[in-house]
């Protein structure tokens, strides 16, 4: 009994392992492709923790510069939109994040409002 | 069922750590990082603005237009529904004929009415005592509209446009003056003051009331002011000179 147990245990554990690097590899997933950053070789944190943590890295300096008035943390919603702008056609050819942001969160069915209020255009445009 | 209760611990505790072992660097969670603060709202500061009507011209609108450039808003020819963060406003003494013109926005309250009534806390005032709405959680039932005295906030119908990178602005909320937070922030006057200074008759001053050697502290000392409807009791940051 505790045999079975355990096999069956280290099997579902050992079947995450292969199905999630199995999943990566396969070509007919339409895996998004986020285009690289205009400046700069390194985002404020590694590529996998951007990916996965930006949204509690935004929320978190949204509050300390909405209600405590604290600026120039690392992280910044306008930092995103300065490195990562890419040319838009739905703006004439303006530099705005939208496309960059749109890559992953329409392959993940995120819908974001960000930029409902906030500009997603770069200051300096080509 | 001694053995069966047995059999399941040890099953646990494999099975723990074969997913420990699978998922060794994986990070599940992680909150926001540290803030590398290079400003901070000063709870020791309460910042306010001086008005002299005396100098104020009915023709001059330099702060309302130099508002609008540095914050992104315009009117669409709609005075009932249209934006309005700061507004001329002309008085007449209907018994000598006297005029007055004034500007009159967010005054900044110390006990703002509209956070009282802001259902979801988006309306607030920061420790300088600047009273902001946090857009974020603002759900545009304009209760804070109804409760201002001076008729400061408007209510965004029409969708925004060619928003200033520092300040946001959408449909559906409600919006005001902010004291031009981030220019204070970052140490420089609002874009109001600085436009009266340059292009206007300069009668607007700005500073901290809570510092006795500051220049808006030794006017207050010299001249008489008074708040607009100090009767409510609610300490407006804004005081007008020679009403």
């Amino acid at each position: 009994m505790l045999h079975r147990f355990a096999f069956i245990g280290l099997m579902v554990a050992v079947l995450f392992g292969t199905l999630s690097s199995s999943y990566a590899q396969e070509s007919s997933v339409p895996v998004p492709h986020p285009a690289k950053a205009l400046k700069g070789e390194q985002c404020v944190e590694p590529a996998a923790d951007m990916r996965r943590f930006h949204m509690q890295y935004l929320e978190h300096q949204r509050d300390d510069t909405m209600r405590l008035g604290i600026r120039g943390n690392k992280y910044s919603l306008r930092g995103c939109v300065e490195c990562h702008a890419t040319p838009d056609e739905k703006a004439d050819g303006a530099l705005t994040v939208r496309g960059f942001c749109k890559e992953c969160h329409s392959y993940a069915a995120v819908t974001i409002d960000c930029f409902s209020c906030h500009t997603g255009k770069a200051e300096k445009q080509p | 069922m001694i053995n069966a209760d047995l059999n399941r611990r040890d099953f646990l505790q494999k099975a723990t750590t074969a997913t420990v072992a699978v998922a060794t660097g994986v990070v599940l969670y992680q909150t926001g990082g540290t803030a590398n603060a290079a400003t901070r709202a000063d709870a020791t500061k309460r910042w306010g603005l001086l008005i002299d009507t005396n100098g104020c011209d009915a023709g001059c609108d330099a702060c309302v237009g130099a508002c609008k450039d540095e914050n992104g808003w315009e009117g669409s020819g709609n005075p009932t529904t249209d934006p309005s963060w700061i507004r001329k406003v002309n008085l007449k003494d209907k018994r000598t004929g006297a005029t007055k013109s004034l500007p009159v926005m967010c005054q900044h309250c110390e006990n703002p009415p509209c956070v009282d009534v802001c259902p979801t806390t988006a309306s607030f005032k920061r420790p300088d005592g600047i009273v902001l709405v946090d857009r974020h959680a603002c759900i545009g039932c304009r209760y804070c509209i109804m409760a201002c005295p001076y008729g400061a906030r408007s209510f965004v119908h029409e969708p925004t446009k060619n928003q200033k990178p520092h300040m946001p602005r959408g449909m559906g909320t409600v919006e005001s003056c902010t004291l031009c937070t981030h220019r204070i922030d970052e140490g420089r006057l609002p874009a109001c003051v600085e436009a009266c200074s340059t292009k206007g008759n300069a009668v607007m001053t700005f500073g901290d009331l809570n510092d006795k050697n500051s220049d808006i502290s030794t006017q207050l000392a010299k001249h008489v002011t008074q708040r607009l409807r100090d009767d409510l009791g609610l300490e407006p940051g804004v005081l007008y000179g020679g009403l």
